[in-house]
């Protein structure tokens, strides 16, 4: 048997079904992102450590010109080792059918008995489809799927790569996913292209034949026992290394599929940590505001329970569950559209990052705390409501409440100066009387704002991005990278290649830097002075030279504690221990790497050795690329080369991908925001006024006259929301900004004014609209039984 | 300063609300004149018709069947807009709940209607006239319940109106202030030549009128004139 007062509590929540809808969406908004986003961030996480527990992907890698197999006992040595696994790995130029552009392959070798059971240590791929290299056969080969996938090769098919010099054909007989690759980026580029970059395991007798690397390794990766001293083993590593051209150990956060996946769980995690607390906030605004309203429209009836000997608690359980019942509505809905959004973000994912499986799992404690969130909300919203009424005596509750008290204040005497009319005059005094409300309603309105900002600044911050990237800092239409570092005299010879216009050198060398206790390993790069196909930019835009110092990247700078002025320790892993100090004389600004920038002069200098050529950047005629590719595609000293017009490419697609839909969503959830406070302030200042409105109508006021005074504080509150919000949404915009930053990439702060239009601009409408929805209430308002009755 | 000339016509009004699955029958066939310049008293029970009747008369309610006049100007005939419009040039109207804006003071509330109005007096005379002229920049809170009825009456007369209509005016006042209440609608009338129809359950009213109509069932019951008025003050409450 229901209870009278449940009964109650269904018939008044069939009554305000609008209004509890319009809370309802705005809290599952909260609840939905919650749920996405949280649940992406674990189910990437937790398939990722799987895959790397599977499939034992190393924690610690390094790289060496040639070192002998014997090496091997030192390095087990090192105290903490557990796991070593050595390997050939070679980057090759590939030529592809159907592919004017030469490719990138990195050539990896897998142990000799491979295809009988013997798996490497480390670093295991999964084969997907096919099987694996017959020991001996050098033209197997096993790609990774995604490379496999763009060109829409099938078991069989094939390739030419340019292995030492050599055009060898290589033919598929499976493919393959790896830890070392769920997110696969060529060298030297900055975004994912599977149709230019493949990754390419090998017999490894077959693949230290081609090289001649027979007893021999150039790659290898370890595996430590749990609480060893990794900066102990980096060290150690790097001085057995040294002698055989290592280019410094570094550790699994700098390793480079990781590091990208790690950045996108750090802004996953952001943004779980910034939007749905806004979305709770309004919502729970938002209940008290309507359940505030309904508690004063039944003040008497309140009395009155209390009078028949109800509990305060029983009756402020009874406007609490209401709101609880919002709350869980809420909460269902956002389970169902997290759910949803969430196998969407899973099928993003797995686009870019190569699992053997990406399953959207949801998880129960995902699903407890955003309940448990968005429950509290409405709760926490509903008991601010409450509190005042139900603790009045009976007596008092029962009678009508004292007629509100408005006085001419300071402001008023103002505000007669400029002769308003009347209507206005009402407008002006129910803001003054109730600022607090009149805040909080801006306040709400101008969250609406700022999320619209918050969603659409990104492609601005993009469009700078690219701007920055490719058109102020790199002017290049492509690099070539060398097998081997190269005397400079080798710039003469890419001079003569088919269509190359201008060639320029950069000489780059592992570092370490280190400043206190703060260490990074980076690339120092020596550009040739006046370089005119790359420039360093500090953040003012201006050119910044090394002359006998350093310039570092902001964000490098930033890690190291550093100041300008201050200096740097410099070590060579490839030359040595020696220490070398520099001073940093500037700051670039660069939302890619972590670079570190000096003269030719000083890294000759610093090596002591005379100036190299580690990769050239090229401008090249436009009508001769084809020739340019044709050459490169069989020079031997090519490792590979990166055309930028297809990282521009790559990258604006993917922009275009992601954004287009994140967009959508963001504006419909700022829309939300803003229909959701507006339409509930605008109802319950009609219940509120219905009166008032009535007698001015009655006075032969007409119905926009009416609205006005009703809408018009509403439109007033949404024209100071939406440049508050702006401002808001700018501040929200460098907080994710902040977040967002990693070791591979920093998106810069741009907020266009394209953007603060649109983003006002939907909040117009969406205020608008529900001011419309309202509109028609009034004109349907009865104005005799409105006046029949006593307030 | 009662006229022969008719203010108000109207010619078997029926009016039939339907609430759930009854008719009420408020109005049923009311044919009536009233006059320009009268004091006009309608009496009777409760649910008898004669709030109805004055809500058709002041624009505000539709009218079920038959016609209603406004001088020339068929009321039965006009629209929302025409209704409004109707409202807002000649009808002034006094409610019991005196329904004034707390958030403006007295001489706002008057202001509200006179910035609306073609040929509106000043909120100053208006209030003066209602007797309130030493309370003018009072807020609703800070007047008695006959000070914010007379803030109605001053609003409703400030733009001039040719008929000013009543519904119990006095009916959530003392005997006292129900007196200076009626006072300054007398003047109005006496004054300033306002058709004035006053709707009260209070039989003492009907000695300070021109015409007393009476009502019952939903029809005209009688229709009486008085020979001597009484003023207020007079009147046996």
């Amino acid at each position: 048997m229901m209870q009278t007062l449940d009964r109650k509590l269904l018939r008044d929540l069939t009554r305000l079904w609008s209004q509890s809808l319009a809370i309802a969406s705005v809290l599952a908004v909260g609840v939905a992102i919650m749920v996405m986003m949280a649940g992406a961030e674990r189910s990437l996480r937790e398939t990722r450590d799987t895959f790397y527990e599977r499939n034992q992907f190393g924690e610690v890698f390094a790289s060496v010109t040639r070192a002998p197999i014997g090496l091997l006992d030192r390095i087990e040595a090192i105290p903490g080792v557990a796991v070593v696994e050595t390997r050939i790995r070679n980057p090759v130029i590939l030529d592809i059918e159907n592919m004017l552009a030469p490719g990138t392959g990195m050539l990896l070798s897998l142990p000799h008995s491979f295809a009988q059971g013997t798996f490497p240590r480390l670093n295991r791929p999964s084969l997907d489809i096919g099987r694996w290299p017959e020991a001996g056969r050098d033209h197997e080969v096993v790609v990774n799927d995604s490379f496999a996938k763009a060109h829409e090769f099938a078991l069989g098919d094939g390739f030419y790569a340019i292995i030492n010099g050599q055009r060898r054909h290589l033919t598929i007989v499976g493919t393959a996913l790896s830890p070392e690759f769920i997110y696969t980026i060529g060298p030297g580029s900055i975004m994912p292209d599977d149709k230019r970059f493949g990754v390419i395991w090998m017999d490894g007798t077959a693949l230290t034949a081609a090289f001649n690397q027979t007893g021999a390794f150039n790659d290898l990766s370890l595996r430590v026992e749990p609480g060893t001293n990794l900066n102990e083993v980096l060290r150690q590593l790097d001085l057995i290394l040294a002698p055989y051209g290592g280019t410094g150990a570094y550790l699994r956060k700098d390793q480079i599929s990781h590091s990208f996946l790690d950045a996108e769980l750090t802004q996953l995690a952001t943004m779980v940590k910034i939007v749905p607390p806004i979305f709770l906030v309004v919502s729970a605004f938002l209940v008290n505001m309507v359940l505030g309203r309904l508690v004063s429209l039944e003040r008497e009836q309140i009395g009155l329970l209390k009078a028949l000997g109800y509990r305060q608690s029983e009756i402020a359980w009874h406007y609490i569950k209401l709101a609880l019942c919002i709350g869980a509505f809420g909460v269902a809905l956002g389970w169902g559209f997290g759910l949803w959004g969430g196998r969407g973000i899973a099928e993003l994912y797995a686009k870019f990052f190569h699992f053997p499986y990406l399953v959207f799992v949801p998880y129960p404690s995902v699903y407890a705390v955003s309940a448990l969130a968005g429950v509290a909300a409405a709760g926490l919203g509903a008991v601010f409501a409450v509190h005042k009424i139900v603790a009045l005596s009976p007596a008092v509750a029962m009678s009508p409440p004292a007629p509100h008290r408005f006085r001419a204040g300071v402001a008023d005497r103002l505000i007669h100066a400029v002769h308003m009319r009347q209507t206005s005059m009402m407008i002006w005094r129910s803001l003054t009387r109730w600022p607090l409300r009149a805040g909080l309603t801006m306040l709400g309105i101008a969250t609406s704002a700022a999320v619209m900002v918050a969603a659409l600044f990104m492609f601005d911050s993009m469009d700078a991005l690219m701007d920055k990237a490719f058109v102020q800092l790199n002017r290049q239409d492509m690099i070539l990278n060398f097998v081997q570092d190269r005397p400079r005299s080798v710039i003469d010879d890419v001079d003569h290649l088919p269509g190359v216009m201008v060639s320029e050198g950069v000489w780059s060398m592992p570092v370490r830097l280190s400043h206190d206790q703060h260490e990074r390993r980076t690339v120092l790069e020596a550009r040739d002075a006046g370089s005119e196909l790359t420039h360093l930019l500090n953040e003012n835009d201006q050119p910044v030279e090394p002359d006998s110092g350093i310039v570092l990247t902001q964000r490098l700078a930033k890690q190291l504690g550093l100041k300008l002025g201050q200096s740097v320790s410099i070590r060579f892993p490839s030359i040595g221990d020696r220490e070398h100090k520099l001073a940093v004389v500037g700051y670039a600004a660069q939302s890619f790497g972590m670079g570190a920038y000096v003269t030719p002069e000083t890294m000759t200098r610093l090596t002591g050795r005379a100036a190299r050529v580690t990769q050239s950047n090229v401008m090249v005629d436009p009508d001769e690329i084809d020739a340019l590719f044709a050459v490169a595609k069989t020079t031997p000293a090519l490792s590979g080369v990166v055309e930028m017009r297809a990282v521009r490419q790559s990258f604006t697609d993917t922009i275009a991908q992601n954004a287009g839909m994140m967009t959508t969503i963001n504006a419909l959830m700022a829309a939300l925001i803003a229909v959701g406070v507006v339409y509930n302030a605008a109802r319950i200042q009609l219940s509120e006024r219905a009166r008032e409105l009535a007698s001015l109508r009655i006075l032969g006021f007409t119905n926009a006259e009416v609205s006005y005074i009703l809408l018009g504080e509403l439109a007033f509150l949404t024209l100071l929301a939406i440049p508050l919000g702006l401002v808001l949404g700018y501040l929200l915009a460098a907080g994710m900004v902040a977040g967002f930053e990693s070791d591979l990439y920093a998106i810069p702060l741009e907020v266009s004014r394209v953007t603060y239009f649109r983003a006002a601009w939907v909040v117009a409408l969406a205020s608008a609209l529900s001011a419309a929805v309202v509109w028609r209430r009034i004109d349907q308002m009865d104005l005799v039984s409105v006046m029949k009755t006593r307030e | 300063m009662a006229t022969t000339e008719r203010v108000f016509r109207t010619e078997k009004v029926t009016k039939v609300y339907h609430t759930g699955s009854v008719d009420v029958h408020a109005l049923r066939g009311v044919t009536a004149d009233l006059y320009a310049g009268e004091f006009t008293v309608l009496l009777g029970a409760s649910g008898s018709g004669k709030s109805t009747l004055l809500n058709i008369l002041g624009g505000l309610d539709h009218a079920s069947s038959g016609r209603v006049w406004f001088r020339d100007l068929e009321l039965t005939g006009l629209g929302e807009r025409g209704l409004t419009r109707y409202r807002r040039d000649h009808v002034g109207f006094v409610f019991q709940f005196y329904n004034i804006v707390p958030s403006l003071t007295a001489r706002e509330n008057v202001a509200l209607v006179t910035e609306i109005a073609e040929d509106p007096m000043t909120p100053e005379e208006a209030l003066e006239r209602a007797g309130l002229s030493h309370r003018m920049d009072h807020f609703p809170a800070e007047l008695s319940g006959g000070e914010q009825q007379r803030v109605a009456i001053a609003r409703a007369i400030a733009k001039r109106p040719e008929v000013l209509l009543c519904d119990e005016p006095t009916g959530a006042l003392d005997s006292m202030t129900g007196v200076q209440v009626l006072e300054a609608l007398e003047g109005v009338n006496r004054e300033l030549g306002t058709s004035t129809i006053v709707i009260t359950h209070n039989a003492g009213i009907q000695a300070m009128a021109h015409r007393v109509i009476r009502f019952a069932d939903g029809n005209i019951s009688e229709v009486t004139q008085n020979e001597t008025r009484v003023s207020p003050s007079e009147i046996v409450w």
